[in-house]
């Protein structure tokens, strides 16, 4: 019986001795979904340690032509919407009865939101990180440190989220009978994809409640950045119904696995992907961390092929600019991944944007003010 | 007499290599068709396989050597490509099945396909200590030939001993299928560990050390193999229990 779950997308490639793990994680997850006691103890760790509902930001002095609103992931605990998969995962592991975490992590934000969970609740953590991104994104480094995690570098091939990706399965394929892996993107094998998404589908459930109260009617278009996907998934989920509202996701130029990409096998999954005629993986080029990546979600591929969704690139210039825009005229200083969404927002035909703004921009200092000629 | 596969990554010498350990005693070559993610693989074969990549070897070159490798080898010593889904996803399923085939191919092993997925590529399963019984079935009823038996829970490289796991799993397979071949992977590297693995199985698979050795020659590969040789053959096969 096949396990694709988005049309030709999706699916379970993986060695034999993870199979019998990703049985027992579709069925304990697809138990906890449907169990009030699990939806009851999220709710309560989403409203008293994650800070839900987060708000939604009006940001005239950004857009002056536009009414763009920001869906402020950012203020989200740990500072990205990472927390909101990260949170309902190690809930689903200790109902698991798995003690020790492994995870990816690329800009840093997805270890630091691992590492979080993992010292609330008390479980081991190790976090995978490419030594070029631990480099780019230090800081993070240090919260992971601090918060109890053993950061685990990647020295080969890209040495960034794709490296550390594989080296977090393979960790996971050793110890897979006391690890739970606490995956990062609606990516790798099913149920992971299905999983994650469902946990980030809050910022669009919230920011569409939001957004009809404030101003009354939908927005036109609705903005996500895209690496692996997860925030994006997570926005569209609460508009894929609302036929009128365009779903736009945004790739980093230099990595867009929906735009440039062919069909093909990455960590898991069949998706859209950054590969050569054989199947080999390229390496994929972004000045963000967390949309380096040469592969996406399968339901994003479906998205896209469906019509529902459309995936338009953002360069490392145009994402740099919207950085500094946004710092300057609203004083929020976005991640560069969420900025790739916001320069896209500004010049798309729509004039009532809704964006995603996945992440705080702390992380990103040195680089973009490296880039934008701030600093030496 | 007990099997003994080795494995090698498919470059520019690997016919010449697969012959060598064909003389020293290989019944079975298993040849690597290298990808850039191997997500079973230790550091051995990743970064070997990295290297053939690097030298160009693509599927096409790839099929190439195991055409190659049929000549030198002469017609009856079974060769088995071993790669990953990416591959075949690219390629295409039938056409990578007629191909190989025709390239001089006996079987297959993809590793990261389950035994659910594209029947219609005829291939060695693996199972693992992981696997339940139900998987263990499904995988002993849709081999081909013999049963890969993953000695672990983790990816292919040497270590210091035979894995514990190896007995308790080789048990459970016996019962459910008796009398099918069962070859023990991952994990063995000594002439003293293929040995004792081979008490409990019908063969054994040497991979990432044979690929360290043969990085020497194909002497030092041939000398290496026969010691393997050496040690599985003072195992007395005992008849397969039932």
């Amino acid at each position: 019986m096949s396990a694709l779950t988005y049309g030709p997308y999706g699916g379970r490639f993986v060695p034999e001795t993870l199979i019998p793990a990703l049985d027992e994680l579709a069925a304990g997850w697809a138990a906890a979904r449907e169990d009030a006691s699990f939806q009851d103890e999220l709710h309560h760790l989403a409203t008293t340690y994650a800070g839900r509902p987060t708000p939604l930001t009006l940001v005239e002095r950004f857009a002056p032509e536009k009414r763009v609103y920001l869906k402020r992931e950012d203020l989200l605990h740990t500072g990205a919407h990472k927390l909101n998969n990260a949170l309902g995962q190690a809930v689903l592991a200790r109902r698991l009865g798995k003690q020790r975490i492994v995870a990816e992590t690329g800009a840093g934000q997805h270890g630091v939101a691992t590492a979080t969970v993992c010292a609330r609740f008390g479980l081991d953590c190790v976090v995978y990180m490419g030594s070029e991104d631990m480099r780019r994104q230090k800081p993070n480094v240090e919260r992971m440190n601090l918060l109890g995690a053993e950061v685990r570098p990647v020295e080969f091939g890209t040495r960034t989220l794709k490296e550390a990706t594989s080296e977090a399965i393979r960790d996971w394929i050793t110890n897979v009978e006391t690890t739970h892996y606490l995956i990062g993107s609606c990516v790798g094998p099913s149920p992971y994809p299905e999983m994650v998404g469902e946990l980030q589908a809050v910022i669009g459930h919230e920011a569409r409640g939001q957004y009809l109260q404030v101003e009354g009617h939908l927005p036109e278009a609705v903005v996500a950045c895209v690496g692996g996907g997860s925030n994006s998934i997570g926005m569209f989920k609460g508009f894929v119904d609302d036929v009128e509202v365009r779903l736009v996701g945004v790739e980093a130029a230099g990595a867009a696995s929906l735009g440039t990409g062919r069909r093909g096998v990455l960590h898991g999954a069949r998706s859209s992907i950054l590969a050569d005629e054989d199947g080999q993986i390229a390496d994929a080029h972004s000045i963000s961390a967390g949309l380096d990546y040469p592969g996406v979600g399968p339901e994003h591929a479906f998205l896209r092929d469906s019509g529902r969704a459309v995936y338009l690139p953002c360069t490392d210039e145009e994402a740099l600019a919207a950085f500094e825009r946004l710092a300057k005229t609203e004083g929020i200083i976005p991640a560069l991944e969420s900025s790739h969404a916001l320069a896209r927002a500004l010049d798309l035909d729509a004039e009532h944007v809704l964006v995603c703004l996945s992440g705080r921009g702390d992380k990103d200092l040195a680089e973009a003010l490296r880039h934008l000629g701030y600093a030496e | 007499m007990k099997k003994l596969v080795v494995y090698l990554v498919c470059e520019p010498e690997t016919p010449e290599l697969a012959a060598a350990a064909v003389a020293g005693g290989a019944d079975i070559v298993e040849l690597g068709i290298p990808f850039s993610d191997p997500l079973a693989e230790g550091p051995v074969i990743r970064q070997a396989s990295e290297r053939a990549l690097g030298r160009g070897m693509r599927t096409k070159e790839c099929l190439e050597c195991i055409r190659q490798t049929r000549e030198l080898v002469g017609p009856d010593v079974p060769l088995v490509p071993m790669t990953y889904a990416a591959i075949l996803e690219a390629y295409g399923y039938e056409r990578y099945e007629a191909d190989a085939r025709a390239a001089g191919a006996t079987s297959h092993i993809i590793v990261d396909l389950p035994v659910e997925e594209h029947r219609e590529v005829r291939r060695i399963q693996l199972v693992a200590p992981t696997s339940t019984d139900e998987r263990i079935r499904l995988a002993t009823e849709h081999t081909d030939g013999w049963l890969y038996v993953v000695t672990l829970t983790g990816t292919t490289g040497a270590r210091d001993t035979v894995s514990g796991r190896l007995g308790p799993l080789v048990e459970r397979v016996r019962a459910l299928a008796p009398g099918l071949p069962l070859y023990a992977g991952f994990g063995i590297a000594t002439p003293e560990q293929a040995a004792q693995a081979a008490e409990l199985v019908d063969g054994v698979v040497v991979g990432s050390r044979a690929v360290q050795v043969a990085e020497q020659g194909p002497d030092a590969l041939r000398e290496y193999v026969a010691s393997l040789r050496a040690g599985i053959d003072a195992v007395p096969a005992a008849p397969v229990p039932t």
